[in-house]
């Protein structure tokens, strides 16, 4: 029983993670039918930030200073490996992507040294505390309630403001929405800095669970992340975090067994399953390519 | 007052646009009559900045508009209701309006005209909540020029508004034209329904393969044997 619970405690938990790291994968797919392959790599490089900002500053400034840079970086990114790219095929710009995510992964581990950096403890969140006899992090609890937060306040910001109704047009249509004296760039933008804050935040949750950080440790949970966003129907902010919470779950209770070696390749056998049976994925809407 | 000069626009190798110039004078209905790829819709598109000219002039107020960001033309007082409509399907008839109104900051005015569209095509009042995907196709036209006028444009341009509408919805949406303009909106229209958009029109340009190659008013033209020939379908 402690054991089941457990096991569904760091399920939901990782689930939370990834749904923010995914729902910055579906946002820009929304928009900009790319898949942002450098994405899950942004992620790891608020987790170095982290290690490098805590060393000199407390806590409190590190964590804000951490998500404002990870921002940064989303837009920087965009604005120099995609914007230029716009009228490009659609090819090309997942190449830019795909360099970006080689480049992020290369400076990392240019300044690393390739060496595994101690991930630092955060006081409120380490710490351990027992829930029905499990054991288990704070951040265990932590993390899905603030995905929950965060998810509604996306949620609002996309059904309740200008800026959202200009993301929702951009995205069903570019030349209308630029008819109507949207700049799409500027709303791309906004996708992108929203994304990557949520990166951030995943970040900070993410890895407060492991001992350190490496260049590559952005990659699987990234590609995870991804696969939840197909999982769900990629495009759909819900599809998204319902997917991530199937995949963390899932992947926690298959390494909670004897079979715990085979976790990744569960995880995509069941979106392959998904896939047969449902090509666009749970919440995903039959998308006809732009002509 | 808009003034084309000259205007050249060419694409993919191939030029849309072979030098044409016209006048669109304020309070007047202008209508582009021609074939299907004549350069009707990359005239308007060029208008608004969607597409880039390659050569020659689009003044608006004395204003030269080619270089211009298209939120900026937008924002000059110039909409266009697309070709084919491109409502947002899924957003309701009144998100659709409220976004037309994208860049306008008064509030009450915004409120103002939603009523003052409502009351030009009541049908969208009763469908008010209603998403746009699931209007009639004359609905989604209504909706689709409502939207272009929460800009509260002094030019409003529509491209083909009778595009696969019954010949019912199509009077409609033209008398609605008419009420529109003699509210002191400029309307540039083209159309390949060639005799309403004559009948309607104070001035009137055929276009030709990237050429303009007639010019009159509206009366002037449908009483032309040429046009009658080549857009009326009347032989004589």
């Amino acid at each position: 029983m402690q054991y089941a619970i457990s096991i569904l405690l760091s399920g939901v938990s990782l689930g939370g993670q990834y749904a923010l790291i995914a729902i910055g994968y579906t946002m820009v797919y929304g928009i900009l039918r790319l898949i942002n392959f450098a994405h899950g790599d942004v992620f790891m490089v608020a987790g170095l930030m982290m290690v490098y900002l805590t060393a000199s500053l407390p806590l409190a400034a590190a964590i804000p200073l951490v998500l404002v840079l990870t921002v940064l970086l989303g837009f920087v990114i965009e604005r120099a490996a995609y914007k230029p790219l716009r009228e490009a095929p659609r090819m090309s710009v997942m190449i830019s992507a795909i360099g970006v995510s080689y480049l992020l992964q290369n400076l990392a581990t240019y300044i690393t040294g390739g060496l595994p950096q101690m991930y630092p403890e955060i006081p409120g969140i380490s710490k351990t505390i027992t829930i029905a006899g499990a054991p288990t992090k704070v951040v265990t609890v932590v993390t899905p309630v603030l995905v929950l937060v965060l998810v509604l306040a996306l949620t609002q910001l996309i059904h309740h403001t200008k800026v959202g109704m200009a993301m929702r047009a951009v995205a069903k249509d570019f030349e209308t929405a630029q008819l109507m004296g949207i700049r799409i760039n500027a709303v791309i933008s906004v996708t992108f800095v929203v994304g990557s804050f949520l990166a951030g935040v995943g970040s900070v949750l993410y890895f407060t669970n492991y001992q350190s950080i490496v260049p590559l440790s952005g990659s699987l949970p990234g590609l995870r992340a991804f696969v939840a966003a197909v999982f769900g129907g990629i495009g759909s902010i819900p599809g998204a975090v319902v997917g991530a919470f199937i995949i963390g779950l899932s992947e926690s209770i298959i390494k909670g067994s004897n079979w715990s070696i085979f976790s990744d390749a569960f995880t995509f056998a069941l979106l392959i399953i998904i896939l047969v049976v449902k090509p666009t994925g749970l919440f995903g809407e039959k998308v006809t390519d732009k002509v | 007052m808009l003034k084309i000069e000259n205007l050249q626009v060419s694409y993919g190798g191939i030029q849309a646009l072979r030098g044409i110039s016209l006048e669109v004078p304020d309070g007047k209905i202008v209508t582009l009559i021609g074939a299907n790829g004549a350069g009707k819709s990359t005239t308007l598109r060029t208008i608004t900045g969607l597409v880039k000219a390659s050569s020659g002039s689009i003044q608006w107020n004395g204003e030269e508009l080619l270089g211009k960001s298209i939120d900026k033309i937008i924002g000059a007082g110039i909409a266009l209701s697309p070709e084919g409509r491109r409502v947002f399907a899924d957003m309701s008839v009144l998100e659709n309006l409220r976004i037309g109104a994208y860049l306008r900051k008064d509030k009450e005015g915004i409120e103002e005209d939603i009523r003052w569209v409502y009351s030009l095509f009541p049908r969208l009042e009763e469908r008010s909540w209603q998403l746009a995907g699931t209007l009639s196709g004359g609905e989604q036209q209504m909706l689709a020029v409502g939207r272009a006028l929460m800009s509260r444009p002094k030019l409003m341009m529509l491209d083909e508004p009778s595009l696969g509408l019954a010949p019912l919805v199509v009077q409609d949406i033209f008398s609605i034209i008419g009420e529109i303009n003699k509210q002191g909106v400029t309307v540039l229209l083209i159309e390949q329904n060639a005799n309403m958009a004559l009948k309607i029109a104070d001035l009137a340009y055929v276009l030709e393969t990237g050429n303009i190659t007639m010019s009159g008013t509206g009366a002037e033209l449908l009483a032309d044997e040429r046009v009658r020939e080549a857009y009326l379908g009347k032989n004589g």
